[in-house]
């Protein structure tokens, strides 16, 4: 799930300021998980910011450009009435809205990473979409997320009792959990195993995926 | 096996007890302190780190430092070379140049993370990793090519030396990444500080079957409030308390020279039998004392450990 929080109220005022129309857009699917940008937090954003509310509604998936348009087409009207739109979704769903409507984009929440819930208030971030799984080799876990400097042939020196530096020793070092759960399994022939330096080309530009 | 093409792994083959001392040049234009720091400890070291952005610090370099402290002093330096803040392209730059301009050693390490140093926004940058950094000296100077392959014009003659943590607890998944680099290609290692002998005895025994020189690596304490600071805020390495408590004595004594000299005994007293001990009983290369900006201790310690 795309893990995101909402911005503070005083920056999305801040942003919202110059338009006395404005759209407010939710998402259905990860920010209404997070309860960031679902119907409740719409609604709620919607009496704060009052007057200036011409609609406030929910996409399915904002960043589906089918979905996003078939329902922003549910509110033609308002929606080119407004000047600007506040979405509570995403980046990648507010750009969608943008780019769609071609109205102003306001994003009201701000895009954290892919995460794992524990519940509500509790998201890990599991994985960097690196386009190069190596899951198998780690035991399940991912350094490149997990370790904070994202080392292919951990650990580094900064662990302690099996803590990592970054943070204050209290997150767990990705490479002393990997070195566990290979231990466990009887694989610690992967866990010597030497990674040599990745292809970052494939990371070092806008990424499409095109089937046909 | 690699050449020996600094004095330092020269005089480690040659069966030498080795110390190499440490240079931290820090916020500054002007290297005349460090230029003194290396004369001080030149008649006791074989070699001194110089260090890279220690803690994560904006400081300078490593390279040109480590170079102009060859040309004053002719003290061989190990330049001490981070990952974390150059991707491939400016590391293999550094080594090219660190070449060129007579490095005979690079220690080889991660870095502390950005957000531990002084510019904590910083992009941390790891495109490789220490062990991979090792590849790539292992390629350019046994094998005269870059990561990708491309010919490199002239030698590399680079002894490559790598850290290792005898306070790590775990210890295993330590010693099995220092296995990992051994295959690729180092000539020495280099650990962080240890105060406790048992420890540094345990971590030359687990390595033993790797067959590659290892320094262990010391920290004299030159003040009470350094020790306390260690205690406070470096996790993983404590300053024992006798120790402690020896140096607690000698910050009580007024007169100031009085209490340098004190400071000194205390130090002897505490590592120069650690120092005996590990040459009699271990089979370790030498020693790395980070003596930063005491260098004064290492006349008396010499004498002491004879």
């Amino acid at each position: 799930m795309i893990i995101t929080e909402q911005k503070p109220f005083e920056e999305i005022l801040e942003m919202v300021k110059p338009y006395k129309k404005i759209a407010i857009v939710g998402c259905d699917t990860c920010a209404t998980l997070c309860q960031t940008g679902g119907e409740e937090q719409v609604n709620e954003m919607a009496e704060k910011l009052k007057d200036r509310v011409v609609t406030a509604f929910v996409i399915e998936t904002p960043c589906d450009e089918r979905t996003c348009r078939r329902d922003l087409r549910k509110h033609r009207k308002e929606i080119e009435e407004a000047e600007a739109i506040l979405v509570m979704a995403c980046g990648v769903g507010a750009q969608t809205v943008g780019e769609l409507s071609g109205k102003v984009v306001i994003p009201a929440l701000n895009t954290k990473f892919l995460g794992m819930t524990e519940r509500i208030g509790r998201f890990y971030e599991r994985c960097r979409a690196c386009g190069d799984c190596i899951l198998y080799e780690t035991g399940g876990i991912c350094p490149l997320t997990r370790c904070a400097k994202g080392l292919l042939n951990g650990p580094c020196g900064g662990q302690v009792d099996g803590k990592c530096e970054v943070g204050g020793y209290e997150r767990d070092c990705a490479w002393v959990l990997i070195w566990k759960r290979l231990k466990e399994q009887g694989r610690l022939d992967l866990f010597k195993k030497f990674r040599p330096p990745r292809d970052r080309s494939y990371k070092a530009q806008p990424q499409e995926l095109l089937f046909r | 096996m690699r050449p020996a093409y600094s004095r330092l792994v020269e005089e480690i083959r040659d069966g030498k007890f080795v110390f190499t001392g440490e240079l931290e040049p820090e916020k500054v234009t002007d290297l005349s302190e460090v230029i003194k720091s290396a004369e001080a400890m030149k008649p006791y070291v074989v070699a001194a780190n110089v260090t890279d952005g220690p803690q994560a610090m904006a400081y300078i370099n490593s390279l040109v430092p480590a170079y102009i402290v060859q040309r004053e002093t002719g003290l061989e330096t190990i330049c001490q070379m981070t990952v974390r803040d150059r991707n491939r392209i400016a590391l293999t730059a550094d080594i090219l140049a660190a070449a060129h301009l007579g490095i005979k050693n690079i220690l080889a390490l991660s870095g502390d993370h950005t957000t531990l140093g002084d510019n904590p926004g910083a992009m941390p940058v790891y495109d490789l990793d220490s062990t991979q950094l090792v590849y790539l000296l292992h390629l350019l100077v046994d094998e005269g090519r870059d990561l990708a392959g491309h010919e490199i014009h002239g030698k590399v003659e680079i002894n490559v030396g790598i850290a290792g943590n005898p306070n790590a607890d775990p210890l295993e998944p330590e010693i099995l990444k220092i296995e990992r680099k051994v295959g690729i290609g180092v000539d020495f290692i280099q650990t962080q500080t240890v105060f406790d002998i048992e420890k540094a005895k345990t971590f030359l025994k687990e390595i033993e079957y790797l067959n590659t020189p290892c320094l262990i690596g010391i920290f004299p304490i030159k003040s009470y409030g350094i020790a306390e600071y260690f205690n406070k805020y470096i996790p993983g390495v404590s300053v024992p308390d006798e120790f402690m408590e020896a140096l607690r004595r000698c910050k009580e004594e007024p007169d100031k020279q009085k209490r340098k000299e004190k400071y000194d005994e205390a130090n002897i007293e505490f590592f120069a039998p650690f120092i005996k001990e590990l040459r009699k009983t271990t089979k370790a290369a030498g020693i790395h004392v980070m003596a930063v900006l005491y260098e004064r201790i290492f006349k008396p310690l010499f004498e002491a450990v004879g």
